[in-house]
């Protein structure tokens, strides 16, 4: 098959050969006896010609030039602290977000700026690494411990900052004490009660997914959740509570968490479920042996 | 001047004669003192409802002298810093400083809303006891029916309450009465914004609230509760089926002195009860919940226990919304009105006219002043029972999220497990209950055919074993026991208890009598003792 094309194109090739000096020839005088009437459109072609090979000439250049620069962001230096975020990251989140970050799909979501304020609370409440793929990542024993933990949160988050940017969460880890508690408590009912109830106690929300009780929550946790809207959680940014009111939220909440209850066992604040279950259980169930007691006796 | 002499131990004779004198008092005070009541631990059920309601009077006026249910807005600049600088209505803040600046303030409220709450769950316990032995019957048919009354009046007036401090959760509450008000085709509309004065809050919401909590309902609770007690003076109190206990009398203690000491013992016990709970439960913690805004609406916000069924009733309820026209107008019917206008209707219609449906099926026109043990008439305690799984059902739907949240359960499985419980479980009780009822009548008439099981195990020659049981009654020269009939009462079950009516030792916690010490066995010769120590 393939060689009969060749055999083919061979004759009709020796036949142009031996057509073509006469042709060619021809063609030329032509062009030559009506050079005077067409000479500006050859020129026109030729400056066209000219200007094109000036731009591809131009635009190869420029490719030249910027193309070291982009390769250079693809793989950056990484600053000490992030190279060994990614030896971690390497070890320990690949599997699901994929290689630098990226996700895998059916998996773990891209990485790609979600920023240090999401690895720092994701990684220090223990939810990653996950168990499972489930409704929603629960709150555990973190997978490191002590200052380990800090230093590898940091690291990783420092990583994925470098590679995509985002949010990053203010140095410090005590913002209550510089919060309003009565702003923060009106802010807290309004934005955060409705998911996480009026205790902080948490709530459920459709299909298993659930706003987790905020007990165990530290100041640097609930800051970066407000900032990066973890799992069900929307995203509360600057533009929607300022840093400030953040810290008045934060500052509500410790202290309603250090709050003792001035009625007594607060039954767990979960409202009348509780209390109704404690009136029959306690209520009535003692004032039942009562009538029995009193009964008996005669 | 001779001194009068001043006989003090003829001053209450003299007393009582000088009243008697003047208001011929002996005569209906005497038939009141000697009045019998039968003793009973499930006759007091109704008591500790009564003893609520004394409470809640007694706490609920501490709490008027400081609470205002003014809707006027003012900055809140209390005890409680957490709200320091909010703008709340003058009825949340005067809460607020009911619960902390007013000196036991805070005891008095946990002691009136747990007592509220002990107040409707004692009825319902009561209404219990009533429906299972039968007392509803002839002649006491409209006492069930005021019961019923002063169950719907307890949770109206319960409703009320719960809705006057003027925080996030009651101003939620009453949004959604708002809510199920407006789905009442036709009328709806006009009730709301009639009792609301125009759209909801409003400004005269709470006024009206005030006034039916702390005057209206309390005086129609008072009224029934009156004719409620009377009437069961004037119709005697029920009694069990026993010995010497029949139709026609009523035995037990008199009045006075010792049921009336009893009743005022049992009084303190419920007021320590309730002071216990008020005391170390927080109940209601309105500075959590913050001053009502429509914006607020925190998660896990539950009407109190008695009102939760019908929040359970709603979450089941699918979404069936019907629109349709009608005269040339439209109308919707949303999903709400079924489960809270609907079903409320049903559950107050169905009870008050059981007793005339039970009497009807049974052509039954005689007096009952003998009470039924519920195994005894199986059918009504089956039913009895389905209800009951029904609004349990319904009482775990209406917390169903909290449960799911703290017991890691989907939301939306206990929502289908709560549609699917309500048609399957209230049949599955009546059916379970029956065969119990009927499981348990077996058992007495076997006792009674055959005595009581003494656990000795006897072997027979053949090989058999069998159980030796002692005959209640005489037996015959072939050691068959004489027949007895079944009274409705106790059959004794076990050895020690062979007296019908109580354990054979008396003493609740424990003996407060000790058995005569077992004879002495007979002397043995000296040398066999010895032989017996070694």
């Amino acid at each position: 098959m393939s060689r009969r094309p060749s055999a083919d194109v061979d004759p009709e090739g020796m036949t142009m050969t031996t057509e073509s000096g006469g042709k060619t020839a021809a063609r030329l005088r032509r062009l030559v006896s009506v050079a005077p009437r067409k000479r500006g459109k050859a020129t026109r072609r030729l400056s066209a010609a000219l200007r094109m090979l000036a731009a591809l000439v131009f635009a190869g250049g420029l490719y030249m030039a910027v193309a070291p620069a982009s390769s250079a962001a693809d793989n950056p230096p990484l600053s000490r602290q992030a190279e060994d975020g990614k030896a971690l990251f390497d070890q320990n989140c690949i599997s699901c977000h994929g290689s630098n970050a990226q996700g895998v799909d059916g998996r773990g979501p891209s990485l790609i700026g979600v920023g240090s304020a999401s690895v720092e609370f994701q990684v220090t409440t223990g939810r990653m690494p996950a168990a499972r793929q489930e409704a929603q990542v629960p709150r555990k024993r973190p997978f490191w411990g002590g200052e380990e933990l800090d230093n590898n949160a940091k690291a990783l988050g420092q990583y994925i900052q470098e590679l995509g940017g985002g949010p990053q969460l203010p140095a410090g880890t005590d913002f209550a004490s510089q919060g309003d508690i009565a702003r923060g408590g009106e802010l807290f009912r309004i934005n955060c009660a409705s998911c996480h109830a009026f205790s902080a106690g948490g709530g459920a929300l459709s299909s298993g997914k659930y706003a987790p009780s905020l007990k165990e929550a530290t100041d640097r946790e609930m800051y970066a959740a407000m900032l990066t809207g973890p799992q069900n959680m929307p995203v509360f940014g600057d533009n929607q509570l300022t840093p400030q009111q953040k810290t008045d939220i934060i500052a509500y909440v410790q202290g309603m968490k250090s709050d003792q209850d001035p009625g007594g066992w607060g039954l767990g604040r979960f409202g009348p479920v509780t209390e109704g279950l404690a009136i029959f259980l306690v209520g009535i169930v003692a004032l039942v042996f009562a009538t029995l007691w009193i009964a008996g006796k005669s | 001047m001779k001194r009068r002499k001043f006989d003090v131990k003829a001053l209450p004779a003299a007393t009582a004669n000088a009243v008697d004198e003047r208001f011929k008092a002996a005569g209906p005070i005497r038939g009141l003192l000697n009045k019998v009541f039968p003793d009973h631990w499930s006759f007091l059920l109704g008591e500790i409802a009564l003893f609520s309601f004394i409470i809640l009077l007694l706490t609920g006026t501490f709490l008027t002298l400081f609470f205002d249910p003014s809707m006027t807005e003012v900055i809140y600049n209390g005890a409680y810093a957490p709200l320091r600088g909010q703008a709340m209505s003058h009825a949340y803040a005067t809460s607020l400083d009911i619960s902390f600046a007013v000196r036991g303030g805070l005891i008095v409220r946990q002691m009136h809303h747990w007592a509220a709450l002990l107040f409707l769950a004692a009825i319902v316990v009561h209404m219990f006891r009533i429906f299972f032995t039968g007392a509803f019957r002839k002649p006491r048919e409209l006492n069930w029916i005021i019961g019923l009354l002063l169950f719907w009046l307890g949770f109206l007036e319960g409703f009320a309450g719960y809705s006057l401090p003027d925080d996030a959760l009651s101003g939620t509450g009453l949004r959604i009465a708002t809510g199920i008000m407006l789905s009442i085709p036709i009328i709806g509309t006009w009730v709301t914004t009639s009792l609301f004065g125009g759209e909801f809050p409003g400004h005269v919401i709470l006024d009206r609230l005030y006034i039916a909590h702390v005057l209206l309902v309390p005086g129609i609770l008072l009224a029934l509760i009156t004719v409620h007690v009377g009437l069961v003076f004037v119709q005697k109190h029920t009694q069990w089926p026993g010995p010497g206990r029949t139709n026609s009398n009523v035995v037990g203690e008199r009045m006075f002195p010792r049921y009336a000491i009893k009743q005022g013992g049992f009084f303190m016990l419920v007021f320590a009860v309730v002071a216990f709970l008020g005391g170390l439960f927080q109940i209601n913690p309105i500075w959590l919940f913050g001053p009502y805004r429509a914006a607020v609406v925190s998660a896990g916000s539950q009407p109190d226990w008695y009102v939760m069924f019908l929040d359970g009733s709603t979450r089941l309820m699918p979404a069936w919304e019907l629109r349709f026209s009608l005269f040339g107008h439209g109308y919707t019917l949303p999903a709400i009105f079924w489960p809270t206008v609907v079903l409320p209707g049903i559950l107050t219609v169905l009870p008050l006219i059981y007793p005339f449906i039970e009497a009807r099926k049974n052509r039954d026109t005689s007096r009952h002043n003998l009470l039924n043990r519920p195994r005894d008439v199986p059918q009504r305690t089956a039913l009895g029972m389905m209800a009951v799984s029904f609004y349990v059902v319904l009482l775990v739907s209406g917390g169903n999220d909290i449960i799911a949240d703290k017991f890691h359960i989907s939301l939306n499985a206990m929502t289908w497990a709560g549609r699917i419980a309500i048609l399957v479980v209230p049949p599955l009780a009546y059916y379970i209950t029956h065969r119990i009822a009927l499981g348990l009548q077996q058992h007495d008439r076997e006792v009674l055919a055959h005595g009581v099981e003494t656990g000795i195990i006897k072997r027979l020659p053949n090989g058999a074993f069998v159980e030796i049981h002692q005959p209640l009654a005489p037996v015959d020269e072939h050691g068959h026991p004489a027949h007895l009939d079944y009274v409705g009462w106790t059959v004794p079950r076990k050895m020690n208890r062979l007296g019908a009516l109580g354990p054979a030792i008396r003493g609740f916690f424990r003996p407060i009598e000790r058995p005569a010490p077992p004879p002495p066995p007979p002397a043995l010769p000296a040398k066999e003792r010895d032989k017996i120590d070694a």
